[in-house]
């Protein structure tokens, strides 16, 4: 289309398409987007500050979610047993489950990229022994390596400084369990792309080879990378909420989604469930959106699927 | 009563971008035992009319108009079982790659064996025997030993004289083949081709032999047509349409040829390309190209006109 | 063929090394062992009775030699939690971990393979779709969080099923117990076999849908349909086939996964096996029992991966060609 500007040719390309049309990517971005927002403006939207305890008070304590007989419109999803607002403190939790989990991610993209790109474009001993060692620790599941890395650390920090820094400990921990796959995929497309006419051309005129990854590899392989990215994003969540949810996870100063869900687990049998439910709730809506956006991701970036 | 009847096919895409038609009333007949060549360039419709004869066109393409008779019978309207007995056992086909043909878990022997017990009421020995002796007729030698190899035990030339024998097992009466030689060795393509001519003329079987490659088509068919853009440009039996093309496309891709016999300092070429399924021009779809347009091939699309001893979808030829 | 097995072997050996290597630099220098194990005021001569005895003060490769030549014996050291020998709290946790694991691989396999092959073939389907939905949503729920739910709803809404602990057990040889013998038994291991099972069995079915599809489209199908062959005979003869070929190798795979997951499950629900163990230690870090896990688990997965790698030859015939 001569002429088209830029935005106009965006809105048209297939991927754009493919986006606007499908009622599925639709709904999950709009999901996602609204529960990324209701995180990272918490501290202004939250009807309650959680972590205020001179605002709690014994009184408020296990009310249930409204509907049920005893509700108050100011705690729309109840109170814990300590009279914390479960709306606000989802709010918060969700903030510290994304922050964690956005960070771990690209932690484990930026290893992982670096590590394959070199890994493919070397080739020869270095480039089979950093896969041989991605391969390795892909058949232990990630949460098992998280969950060592995280205990090993731990054991190793002096007693005084672990509660500091435990969120770099478990964003560190986390990012090791998924840098492998990035590596994996980064690896294959540079292989492929390293062989193309292109790179031979770059490298008979003296391109610096590092120039040549950067510039020429690099964008090639950024759509793999992104499908593995987003769904990365949803298994980090999941990791940080499962570590937490054990108890070697975040401290309860800054309690994630997970640790929510494990303050509310002994609540379930004497029947105020809703400490738990709602939280889990959240979890699963934020994975599943971020799980559906890299399928349609995935889906849109394959051109034999059309 | 032709074989093989097909009148006024139209195969259609529907995209996001509207619908295109790949193939725009296409009509032709093939005579039991004969072999028509259809040839042109890539895109131009050849392959989509082979596989739509035996229905197996890829979705969202569909037929969406005319029809194909085979014996006096309607095929393109077949439900999914009727078809599926005619696949094989009255029609036949052979694809390009001999190797992604054939599934690598599975013998030859087997899928041999398969493909004739599908079609046919044969014991497991009976089917065996006649597998080896189907191996042995397409040149494989050794045959009752090689009978339980798996195909990545042969070469690309063995592998697709297997093909050519999964083919002609179930005993069709016509042959579809898609490109035979094309993913083949040179020195390997004249065994093939040879092979094929000798085996469908012994058994009476009627090929349509779908290439690119004009030297296989003046070797082996009794009469050729030349596809442009979705439409046939000329059809005739294959003497005429080399020396005496009468379509000025045709004229064009015989005098592209480099011949041994004289030196050229240039190779002749047809200016332009043909046009995409979405930029089809008006009137007839070879006119922007063509060295002798006049008015009326800018406006009306031209049938198939008698032309001599072809047939050809020309103006030039409308009062002949 | 045995040429083959033998490179493998081979192969493992430094992967273990490695791993053994890992395991005993855990186990040596993070924490100091003679703290922990005298407390904090013992006398200087306790100390370094403890440390001649524990052989701390041999050099590294001896202490390294040694470390493996115990582990080699089953013995791991002492839980510095529990002041139990490592070897037989694992001993004694094993079987409830692998009978849990192997009833969710089968569970899913049972279940995601027949899944996965319907999904394959019939696409568009309304089965179909809610299937695919299904196995979405099955892979973003957090195992512990669906335990929770099936908790909430089997156990405390409806009161079917325990939520927690194992139910009577039985000792079978000796040395294995078994809680499948009794109803009770049976009764306790269905939920944590199905929160564990479900992401195994989403990720079956997806896998063979997808293999399925890649198959599907491939020219060998096309062939055998311009062939005339059946449906049944395309689908489930020559499709399933070449299918099942890739993925059951990767299940295999799977399985190590499933028993190094089965902790997450393990904790949800209390079920006294190595997972448990593992969890607990990290929460207090009990170095012995997380490097004598290491090891162990590093052991599982390499001998899954050989009988992997035996699978696939034994199914391929491609790979037995030796030149």
């Amino acid at each position: 289309m001569p002429g088209a500007s830029s935005v106009s040719r965006a809105w048209n390309s297939d991927m754009a398409y493919s986006f606007r049309t499908s009622p599925v990517a639709l709904a999950s971005a709009a999901i996602a987007l609204i529960l990324i927002v209701a995180a990272v403006f918490a501290p202004l939207i939250a009807p309650h500050d959680p972590m205020d305890v001179a605002s709690l008070s014994l009184m408020d304590s296990f009310k249930p979610p409204v509907g049920l007989p005893d509700a108050d419109w100011s705690n729309l999803l109840g109170t814990d047993n300590q009279g914390r607002d479960v709306l606000s403190a989802i709010m918060y939790g969700m903030r510290i489950s994304l922050l964690v989990g956005f960070l771990s991610t690209l932690f484990a993209i930026v290893v992982g990229v670096g590590v394959g790109l070199l890994a493919g474009y070397a080739g020869g001993l270095v480039g089979a022994t950093l896969m041989r060692v991605a391969d390795v620790q892909l058949t232990f599941p990630s949460i098992l390596t998280a969950l060592l890395v995280d205990g090993v650390i731990t054991a190793a920090l002096p007693g005084t400084m672990r509660q500091a820094l435990q969120i770099y400990v478990i964003i560190f921990a986390i990012g090791i369990s998924l840098w492998p796959n990035f590596a994996r995929t980064v690896r294959g497309s540079t292989l492929v792309e390293r062989n193309k006419d292109y790179v031979m051309a770059a490298r008979v005129i003296g391109v610096p080879s590092w120039r040549i990854m950067l510039n020429h590899v690099l964008p090639n392989v950024i759509g793999p990378v992104m499908v593995i990215a987003t769904l990365g994003l949803g298994q980090a969540i999941i990791a940080e909420a499962t570590l937490s949810f054990l108890g070697v996870g975040l401290p309860s100063t800054q309690p994630s989604l997970g640790t929510l869900i494990r303050f509310g687990d002994d609540f379930l049998f004497s029947g105020q469930w809703w400490v738990t439910v709602f939280p889990g709730i959240a979890l699963i809506l934020m994975v599943l959106a971020i799980n559906l956006l890299g399928d349609w991701l995935r889906d849109a970036l394959n051109p034999r699927l059309r | 009563m032709p074989l093989l009847e097909v009148r006024d096919l139209t195969v259609e895409f529907p995209t996001r971008h509207g619908v295109l038609r790949a193939l725009d009333r296409i009509s032709f007949s093939i005579d039991a035992g004969e072999i028509l060549g259809v040839v042109g360039e890539s895109g131009a419709g050849k392959s989509l009319t082979g596989a739509a004869i035996v229905g197996l066109l890829e979705r969202p393409g569909h037929i969406a108009g005319g029809e194909i008779r085979l014996d006096g019978q309607r095929i393109d309207n077949l439900a999914a079982e009727p078809l599926r007995r005619i696949r094989g056992r009255r029609i036949g086909m052979i694809f390009q790659d001999p190797l992604t043909t054939l599934n690598p878990l599975y013998t030859i022997g087997r899928q041999l064996t398969e493909t004739m017990q599908t079609h046919m009421r044969l014991s497991d020995t009976e089917a065996r025997r006649k597998a080896v002796g189907w191996l042995d007729r397409v040149g494989i030698p050794a045959a009752a030993q090689r009978i339980d190899a798996y195909p990545h035990e042969f070469s690309g030339g063995q592998r697709q004289r297997v093909v050519i024998a999964l083919a002609l097992c179930a005993e069709p009466a016509l042959i579809v083949a898609d490109e035979p030689t094309t993913a083949l060795d040179v020195s390997i393509q004249a065994q093939i081709i040879t092979l094929l001519k000798d085996l469908t003329r012994d058994h009476g079987t009627a090929v349509m032999l779908i290439t690119h490659d004009m030297g296989v088509i003046a070797e082996t068919a009794d009469r050729v047509a030349v596809m442009y853009a979705g439409r046939i440009a000329e059809i005739g039996p294959v003497a005429a349409v080399i020396r005496h093309p009468a379509h000025p496309y045709s004229d064009g891709l015989m005098a592209s040829i480099p011949s041994l016999e004289h030196r050229v300092n240039r190779l002749r070429q047809i200016d332009g390309a043909m046009p995409r399924l979405d930029a089809i021009p008006s009137g007839c779809r070879f006119h922007p190209r063509c060295p002798h347009v006049f008015g009326r091939c800018r406006e009306q699309q031209p049938e198939l006109l008698d032309a001599g001893s072809t047939r050809a979808a020309c103006w030039l030829h409308a009062d002949g | 063929m045995f040429g083959f097995i033998g490179s493998r072997l081979l192969q493992a050996i430094p992967v273990l090394l490695v791993v053994g290597f890992i395991a005993f630099a855990l186990f040596n220098y993070i924490g100091d062992p003679v703290n922990i194990l005298l407390g904090q005021d013992h006398t200087e001569a306790q100390r370094l009775a403890l440390i001649k005895d524990l052989g701390l003060d041999q050099p590294f490769f001896v202490q390294y030699a040694h470390f493996l030549w115990t582990a080699l014996h089953g013995n791991f050291g002492i839980s510095y939690r529990l002041a139990q020998p490592v070897g037989s709290l694992i001993a004694e946790r094993l079987p409830a971990t692998l009978e849990l694991a192997i009833t969710a691989s089968v569970l899913a396999f049972a279940i995601g393979v027949p899944m996965g092959v319907y999904t394959g073939i019939h696409r568009n389907t309304l089965l179909s779709r809610l299937f695919m939905v299904g196995s979405l949503i099955g892979v973003s729920l957090p195992t512990f969080l669906l335990g929770i739910l099936l908790i909430l709803t089997f156990s405390v809404g409806l009161g079917w099923l325990p939520s927690f602990g194992r139910g009577p057990v039985v000792h079978v040889g000796g040395w294995w117990t078994t809680g499948l013998t009794s109803w009770a038994g049976i009764r306790s291991l269905i939920l944590p076999a199905v929160t564990l099972g479900l992401f195994q069995m989403t990720l079956i079915m997806r896998l063979v849908r997808a293999e399925m599809l890649e198959v599907l489209r491939t020219d060998y199908i096309k062939f055998a349909r311009a062939r005339g062959l059946t449906s049944r005979a395309i689908n489930f003869g020559h499709a399933l086939k070449n299918t099942l070929v890739p993925v059951i190798t990767i299940i295999g795979l799977q399985f190590g996964g499933v028993v190094a997951f089965s902790l997450v499950t393990e904790a949800v629900f209390q079920w006294p096996g190595m997972g448990l163990l593992l969890v607990q230690s990290v929460a207090v870090a009990d170095i012995p029992v997380m490097s004598a896990y290491l090891m162990l688990i590093a052991l599982v997965f390499v001998l899954i991966n050989l009988i992997v790698d035996l699978l696939y030859y034994a199914v391929d015939p491609r790979l037995r060609i030796r030149r």
